[in-house]
């Protein structure tokens, strides 16, 4: 029986770009502090203190609002979202809201995002983050006290919420990487930081009730965690059991969404405009001053690739699919420039000497190159030597692989292997003439019947201890065999 | 004549050409404090070492030929809710009953740096929620003409002190009334300006979008004094306005033109409405044109006021729960939710009352049926003051429609309580800047005279109450 399944997303990406927090003036840079050394007043919420709204994350969320092709409202405001929890320090968080009148920076957008297929975005809008609890044995149900840092709350966020637009979990994937890509690009969130992006999803089948996911740790997981969660459902379907409308959590040890433990009952948010924060309005001026100043966005960046450089689509979407990439071609270009060349060597070879395991989201605080001792210059180097025949792509390929390891300059370790090869001949050229003498039964067999070379073969590898090149030593052994 | 007695301008004069040291000011203040406070209780906290030091360090600025200030060893009452850096800031809450704040709210600042002296924070209704100073967890405080009476609120404490010649001046808050209210009962000047000329950062919100931080003086001068210290935008307020600072003067302006508000003579004390016609007599005499005009959506400024205010305070309210800050509670045998629930038990009866009133009109399904009407409310008064504005400088009226009433009485009775701040919540709702200033005497208890005006126009509103001051001479300080 066929299904139709329905996913929708719910993104939040911190503003780490922005340096302040959302309504205060201590750094974004929170990460790796003493717990609550990064607060003040204002996102501790004592009594008295105002928010502050900090310019830059407007922008910001703005540039994002662009890229996802959504709409801006003539003015933007902000609502509280009241609710008891012990990581809001205000037990009410601020945020946008569109029920009354719309208020969030973007809505009714539409990002295209491979294969000819887009998602529909509902909306974007700036909130805060809230504080982080720390239990004291690390989960909440064999803790006898939690730990709150605020040092989190008040970073801000752009969440970003789709129409439920979504049939199959490798499109959500393909989605997420786009998303990644832009906000790299844009520069407003420092993807790499743990935990400055996070994916809620909701899922429903054959319009049946719709079930949250929630605690969803990496993008990599959002794949997995819905690809458990349909076949859940379906297996309940299969059975004619109703799926309820429920919000479950990813249970990133066992990899199963599980029912959450505190039933999370209907709440009333009691949402209304903060009343500290005047309306900010946007108008036409401010929004093409957004559009000036955003940085190329990934899709043009592409563009510009196969129509300035030649790249094909394939190579171009690679590149521009992790920044990191993209930047580095075009930092080997400013070096040398030969386009099709270099992406080649970054995309095909390059790439095979990355660890696997950052290649996966898994260890995504690294760089992808952070492991390697390569640079731009080093690639510029090995590109030139191929493109002025000094070496062969065979030899190339050699050089990478000890390069990235040792950091030499390419056009350094070509002359080294120069000299070294000369030495290699000189050394088998011995070795042959050893066994010609030692096995002159052989030799004289093996004037007749070719096969016998091969064992002459066999006793140059023995004498060389297998260090000679096996075809260049049986060139030389039939050379000598015509000679004699 | 005891220096206790002196206006501001006296106290910063005396203190520059010293004829008396600072010292010496503040010695007698704190003398006059101990033999009065027993009766009036109008503060919660008293600075006595710290305000002794200030002063001491002024009179040394002032013998070394330094710069002294413009309100260099004047003595302020601040109101509880107002936060003062290492000083207890209570909100005469248990929730924040031992409440150290880390900042200065910005208008300490500034009165700091102009020589002010804090002598202590005055006591108010808890969260500045309320019309009397009963609901404070200090006890009530008196009204120094009648300490069987209250004082008014919720700055009962700072009218009250500055009626009893405690401290040359105060600050207070005003959310629906509460400097003006207890200004009028305790027979001295009380300002609320324009919504957001003055900062509010460190004013621990009661309901952001009415209140802001007013001065409460014996003369109108005193509270110009003090405004033109406080006045002016403020980079930790988004909602000051931006503009230069403004400085008012007192001028002997006259031929003023004054709209008597009926639907405030009508609904007041017959003793009340009375001494406000004198007060417009008074003014026509001065050469004031004095017409009484209608304010019809007047009707609806109460039920708008409480539905704003307790919604705002709701929210506002929500943080105490007593991890960060509050009072001693152990927290063992307890999940955060009924931590939560058990700590905040603590708040007083009013407050509890306002939460959850705030919480319902705020609930899903009500936010069109309350929150919203109330604001087309406002906008709607605001039309109908914009368009009175046009035609009159002012609008007059009484601040309060009774006289002070016994301590205990309307306690218990919420509504009858809420329908006393009818006169002063107009001004809240509208942003639009008012004053009370003492108008005279009804069987013995004071009468204050609002005056309204449009928004920033406060310099006008000011002449008028300083030639009413002047003309109509009103009794300053009572016999304690």
């Amino acid at each position: 029986m066929a299904t139709t399944t329905k996913i929708g997303l719910e993104i939040h990406c911190q503003l780490t770009g922005a340096k302040s927090k959302l309504f205060c003036r201590c750094s974004s840079d929170y990460r790796g502090k003493a717990p609550n050394a990064n607060i003040c007043p204002i996102c501790a919420g004592l009594p008295g203190t105002l928010p502050l709204l900090n310019q830059k994350t407007v922008e910001f969320a703005a540039m994002i609002t662009l890229a996802l092709g959504c709409k801006f409202p003539d003015d933007i405001a902000f609502y509280r979202k009241n609710y008891f929890y012990p990581d809001l320090p205000k037990n009410f968080q601020l945020t946008q809201y569109n029920a009354y009148s719309i208020t969030s920076i973007g809505v009714d957008g539409k990002l295209e995002y491979g294969n000819g297929k887009d998602a529909r975005i509902r909306r974007v809008q700036l909130e805060e983050d809230p504080g982080r609890l720390v239990y004291a044995s690390g989960s909440m149900d064999t803790s006898v006290y939690v730990l709150i840092d605020y040092n989190r709350a008040g970073m801000p966020l752009v969440e970003i919420v789709t129409e439920p637009d979504f049939a199959d979990p490798k499109d959500v994937r393909m989605f997420l990487d786009k998303i990644t890509s832009i906000i790299e690009h844009l520069g407003v969130c420092d993807t790499k930081l743990e935990g400055s992006v996070r994916c809620d999803a909701n899922v429903s089948i054959d319009g049946g009730n719709k079930v949250e996911i929630k605690n969803i740790s990496s993008f990599a997981d959002v794949e997995k965690a819905l690809r458990y969660e349909i076949t859940r459902q379906r297996t309940m379907a299969s059975r004619e059991i109703q799926v309820r409308s429920e919000t479950r959590h990813w249970d990133d040890a066992r990899k199963v969404t599980k029912e959450s433990r505190t039933k999370e009952e209907e709440q009333d948010y009691r949402y209304f405009p903060e009343p500290d924060i005047p309306m900010v309005l946007l108008g036409s001026e401010f929004v093409s001053f957004i559009r000036q100043s955003m940085p190329e966005l990934p899709d043009t960046r592409k563009e510009r690739f196969m129509s300035k450089y030649g790249l094909s689509a394939h190579i171009a979407q690679v590149l521009i699919g992790n920044k990191e990439l993209a930047d580095f071609f075009e930092s080997t270009l400013m070096i040398y420039l030969s386009p099709k060349e270099i992406a080649n060597w970054i995309v095909t070879d390059l790439m095979s000497f990355v660890d696997e395991r950052q290649k996966k989201e898994e260890d995504k605080q690294h760089l992808l190159f952070a492991g390697l001792k390569v640079g731009p210059e080093h690639i510029a180097d090995l590109a030139r030597l191929v493109d002025q025949e000094t070496i062969n792509r065979a030899t190339a390929k050699q050089i990478l692989g000890q390069i990235v390891r040792t950091g030499e300059m390419p056009s350094a370790l070509a002359k080294k292997m120069h000299a070294s090869r000369i030495d290699d001949a000189s050394v088998l050229a011995q070795a042959v003439q050893s066994v010609f003498q030692m096995e002159q039964a052989a030799v004289h067999d093996a004037r007749r019947n070719a096969n016998v070379a091969n064992f002459l073969l066999g006793k140059v590898m023995k004498i060389t201890k297998g260090t000679a090149d096996p075809k260049i030593a049986l060139e030389m052994i039939q050379k000598k065999l015509k000679e004699d | 004549m005891p220096l206790y007695t002196l206006e501001a301008g006296q106290v910063v004069e005396g203190i520059k050409n010293r004829e008396f040291s600072a010292e010496e000011y503040i010695s007698q203040l704190l003398g006059r404090i101990e033999k009065v406070e027993p009766k009036v209780n109008a503060f919660v906290t008293l600075n006595k070492e710290e305000g002794l030091n200030r002063a001491r360090m002024l009179d040394k600025k002032i013998r070394d030929g330094e710069q002294s200030g413009p309100l260099a060893g004047v003595a302020l009452s601040i109101k509880d809710n107002i936060c003062t850096k290492g000083m207890k800031t209570t909100c005469a809450s248990k929730m924040l009953e031992s409440y150290i704040p880390a900042y200065d709210a910005t208008v300490i600042k500034r009165l700091m740096s102009a020589g002010a002296i804090i002598i202590g924070k005055a006591n108010l209704d808890e969260f500045a929620m309320g019309s009397t100073t009963e609901f404070s967890r200090h006890g009530p405080t008196r009204n120094p003409w009648d300490i069987s009476r209250v004082s008014g609120g919720s700055s009962g404490g700072s009218a009250a002190s500055v009626a009893a010649l405690e401290c040359t001046a105060s600050l207070g808050s005003d959310t629906g009334g509460s400097v003006r209210c207890p200004a009028s009962f305790c027979s001295v000047v009380g300002l609320k300006p324009t919504y957001g000329l003055v900062s509010r950062f460190g004013l621990v919100s009661y309901a952001n979008s009415l209140e802001q931080i007013g001065p409460v003086g014996r003369t109108v001068s005193d509270v110009v004094s003090i405004l033109n210290v406080i006045a002016g935008s403020d980079e930790n307020d988004h909602t000051t306005i931006n503009s230069n600072k403004p400085t008012y003067s007192l001028q002997e302006r006259k031929g003023f033109r004054a709209g008597l508000v009926m639907e405030f003579t009508e609904g007041a004390d017959p003793g009340v409405s009375k001494m406000i016609y004198n007060a417009a007599d008074t003014l026509e005499k001065q050469g004031c044109k004095c017409e009484e005009v209608s304010l019809p959506s007047v009707q609806y400024a109460l039920a708008s006021y409480y539905t704003i205010a307790t919604a705002e305070a709701s929210s506002n309210l929500a943080r105490y729960d007593n991890i960060r800050y509050g009072f001693d509670m152990n927290p063992e045998g307890y999940e955060w939710n009924s931590y939560f629930a058990k700590a905040r038990s603590n708040f007083g009866e009013e407050a509890k009352r306002r939460i959850i009133v705030g919480s319902y009109v705020l609930s899903s399904g009500y936010y069109g049926k309350y929150y919203l009407k109330a604001h087309q409310v406002r906008s709607l008064l605001k039309h109908e003051m914009e368009t009175l504005f046009k035609r009159y400088d002012v609008l007059i009226g009484p601040t309060m429609p009774i006289l002070p009433f016994k301590i205990g009485e309307r306690i218990d009775d919420p509504l009858k309580m809420y329908l006393v701040d009818i006169d002063t919540v107009v001004a809240n709702l509208t942003g639009m800047p008012a004053i009370s200033v003492p108008a005279g005497f009804a069987d013995g208890l004071p009468v204050g005279l609002q005056i309204m005006a449009d928004q920033f126009a406060e310099q006008t509103m000011l002449d008028i109450a300083y030639l009413f001051e002047q003309a109509a001479k009103v009794q300053r300080s009572p016999e304690l």
